[in-house]
């Protein structure tokens, strides 16, 4: 969220006015004491906060807590606004984009800048292209103090800005490599009266893999606005995306996963147009503790009505799969109320099939094939919602 | 023939006494691979006991440094099974030593290290496979990273993913025909080998005669591979992609797996690829039926 990734700013020398953070309209009038006329602004992961209303100007204390009266609670693409940033007003006289990003494509980075910002700078780059310039980051050199000056000339920053743009960038920079960010994006960057260049909004996306070495992103998960499933699974340390489904679906391996919600949806087309209800990757070592609990978060779905576990046996032998999931079905007891459908292939399959015919659980179905498989959970994940519809 | 690793490839182990590397030392050894030492500096100078392919016990050196296993073994092949913490140091240490090639199975290496590894391998003499993938196996000759051997044997079909457990039922799938060679290139944003790489040394192998490519959702690899194979695969390819129904800003288990703003969805990989007459499975099972009208009409 902006004041987060303005905290970051401030950490590493951006120029930047860190407000106050409000989560009640109380809050929002004392801010505005303190701070004089003032923007009181949404704080959500989502761009374009200000057309939908999330972002208003408020020159008495009075104003600020009405603002902020009817911004905090207010959906924005989807996500509840719970606290508001009290920012003084500035004076601006022009607005620049920047931004240091991850370029998949070149296996390095890549700085975007344009002196035409404030705007979608997607909006810039389709009306106007030539104001958006790309400059390509070496990833073995980074930006030194000549790398940086080569990226304040390209974009075409003002004269009387290039050396406070210089000192950004290389302050930019270290946010981007410091924090371990993907993405690090200031916009507006903007030129205050009296010729102060300073950033008014920005965003910062953190690599998730590099949290080992940062203690403190923990801190930014926003877990109030996080899917009560997606949080549960979370703190099980399970790799969970909810869907809009009906068919939970469990497996190994986050490329088969995929494949299965596909396999599950193509199926569902036949069956009332049900769909995969969930991403779940319980990865190499299907232990009966790891199914119960992705079990157990797939189970809590109320929309889900059946469930195909689809695990192929590489390293983790069928068998051991097979006794996870009768573990798995004897840790969750009673609470284990929805048909089974179970795919199991590869290494040691037939002992793994023998296991789960031997047991043969009344929830339990075993299908040889993943398209047959795929096609029988979507089945009874139809028949199981007529009848509750009838 | 096959790709990259073959029966006379010489195999180190970065991490060789850790957990994941001491089982999956073990199942390459098993697989037939010539796995002649492995690199911790803390344990250099020991040895570690394994069980070779004819069943006789096989004294495994601990070296301190891969330069060191280099010039002690010949080795020409690394495979790292290295904490994320520490895999960029153990990379760029295995290029200073000039190996051949890299598998790095490591999952969950930040990617401003891949992105720092990778600057630091251009112009130099190491291909990197990974990381975050399953490596490469040569079936009846060798295996470098974790694929169960007992998949499927040697045949015609040479095979490219990103993604581990789908080489996997793919290899499956084509059993009764067969691979030159699997590699699994993996789901991280960053990697070393591309798919266009592996098409390009498949087109190349004489023993491969036709391809099957696994892709999934985010980034533009499958496009660009699409117009690689347009201009120079003459081989049969064809194609599957995986995530049709993932959602919009969602990463879904690999860090690369995400569609963002619009791109890197699996329809748009799935035209692209059909653009370059690539044929598209819409299953893995449909995928591997198209392989086989295939093999079949060769």
């Amino acid at each position: 969220m902006e004041y987060q990734a303005k905290e970051l700013f401030a950490k590493h020398d951006v120029p930047v006015t860190l407000g106050i953070v409000a989560n009640t309209p109380d809050e929002a009038k004392v801010a505005a004491e303190q701070l004089g006329v003032v923007v009181v602004k949404a704080q959500v992961k989502a761009g374009g906060r200000g057309k939908a209303g999330g972002v208003k100007l408020a020159k008495t204390p009075d104003e600020a807590f009405d603002h902020a009266s009817n911004i905090l609670g207010m959906q924005i693409k989807g996500l509840t606004v719970n606290r508001v940033l009290i920012a003084p007003a500035a004076s601006i006289q022009e607005e620049y984009y920047f931004s240091f990003l991850l370029d998949r494509a070149n296996r390095s980075y890549l700085c975007i800048a344009s002196v035409e910002g404030g705007v979608e700078i997607e909006e810039v780059a389709k009306t106007n292209p030539d104001a958006v310039k790309q400059i390509p980051i070496d990833a073995g050199t980074g930006v030194d103090e000549a790398k940086a000056r080569e990226i304040v000339a390209e974009a075409g920053f003002p004269e009387a800005l290039v050396e406070q743009a210089v000192t950004t960038v290389l302050t930019l920079w270290k946010v981007f490599v410091e924090e371990d960010a993907t993405l690090v994006e200031v916009n507006p960057l903007a030129r205050l009266e009296g010729d102060i260049l300073e950033a008014l909004d920005g965003k910062v996306s953190l690599d998730e893999n590099a949290e080992f070495r940062h203690e403190d992103h923990a801190a930014f998960e926003d877990k109030a606005a996080a899917d009560p499933l997606e949080a549960k699974a979370k703190e099980k340390g399970l790799n969970y995306v909810k869907l809009d489904g009906e068919v939970g679906i469990i497996g190994n391996g986050a490329g088969l996963v995929m494949s299965t919600l596909d396999v599950v949806a193509y199926a569902g087309e036949k069956h009332g147009g049900v769909k995969p209800a969930n991403f779940l990757d319980i990865g190499g070592g299907a232990s009966a503790q790891v199914m119960a609990d992705g079990l157990d978060v797939i189970l809590n779905d109320a929309q889900v009505k059946s469930v195909f576990v689809n695990v192929f046996g590489g390293i983790t032998s069928c068998d051991a799969v097979a006794n996870g999931i009768v573990g798995a079905l004897d840790i969750l007891g009673d609470e284990a109320s929805k048909p089974l459908v179970v795919r199991l292939d590869g290494n040691n399959v037939e002992e793994g099939r023998r296991i789960l015919n031997e047991k043969n659980h009344p929830l339990v179905t075993l299908v040889d094939t993943m398209d047959g498989a795929a096609d029988r959970a979507a089945e009874l994940a139809n028949t199981s919602s007529n009848g509750e519809g009838a | 023939m096959s790709i990259f690793l073959n029966k006379d490839s010489k195999v180190i182990v970065q991490g060789i006494t850790g957990g994941e590397g001491t089982k999956h030392t073990a199942l390459m050894l098993k697989a037939g691979t010539n796995v002649v030492g492995g690199v911790n500096a803390r344990k250099a100078g020991t040895t570690v006991e394994h069980t070779g392919a004819d069943g006789n016990t096989v004294e495994l050196p601990v070296f301190g440094t891969v330069a060191e296993a280099i010039e002690k073994t010949g080795a020409d092949v690394s495979v790292a099974f290295v904490p994320p913490a520490f895999t960029k140091d153990a990379v760029i240490e295995a290029i200073d030593a000039e190996i051949g090639l890299l598998v790095i199975i490591t999952e969950g290496v930040p990617v401003q290290d891949s992105a720092e590894f990778w600057a630091y391998a251009q112009g130099k003499k190491t291909r990197i496979i990974g990381p975050n993938c399953p490596g490469i196996i040569t079936p009846g000759e060798a295996l470098a990273g974790i694929t169960p051997a007992t998949i499927s044997g040697s045949g015609p079909i040479g095979l490219v993913s990103k993604s581990g457990t789908l080489t996997y039922q793919m290899m499956f799938e084509l059993r009764d025909y067969g691979f030159t060679t699997a590699i699994g290139i993996g789901g991280d944003p960053i990697i070393g080998t591309t798919h266009i790489d592996a098409l390009e040394a498949f087109e190349a192998d004489p023993d491969t005669k036709a391809i099957v490519m696994i892709g999934e959702i985010g980034g533009d690899a499958e496009e660009k591979a699409a117009a690689y194979i347009q201009a120079h695969v003459t081989k049969p390819v064809v194609g599957y992609v995986a995530g049709f129904t993932a959602p919009e800003g969602k990463t879904m288990g690999h860090a690369g797996a995400i569609v963002a703003d619009g791109a890197g969805t699996a329809q748009g990989k799935k035209e692209a690829l059909e653009a370059a007459g690539v044929k598209v499975g819409k299953t893995p099972s449909e995928t591997a039926e198209l392989m086989r009208e295939i093999l079949k009409g060769l």
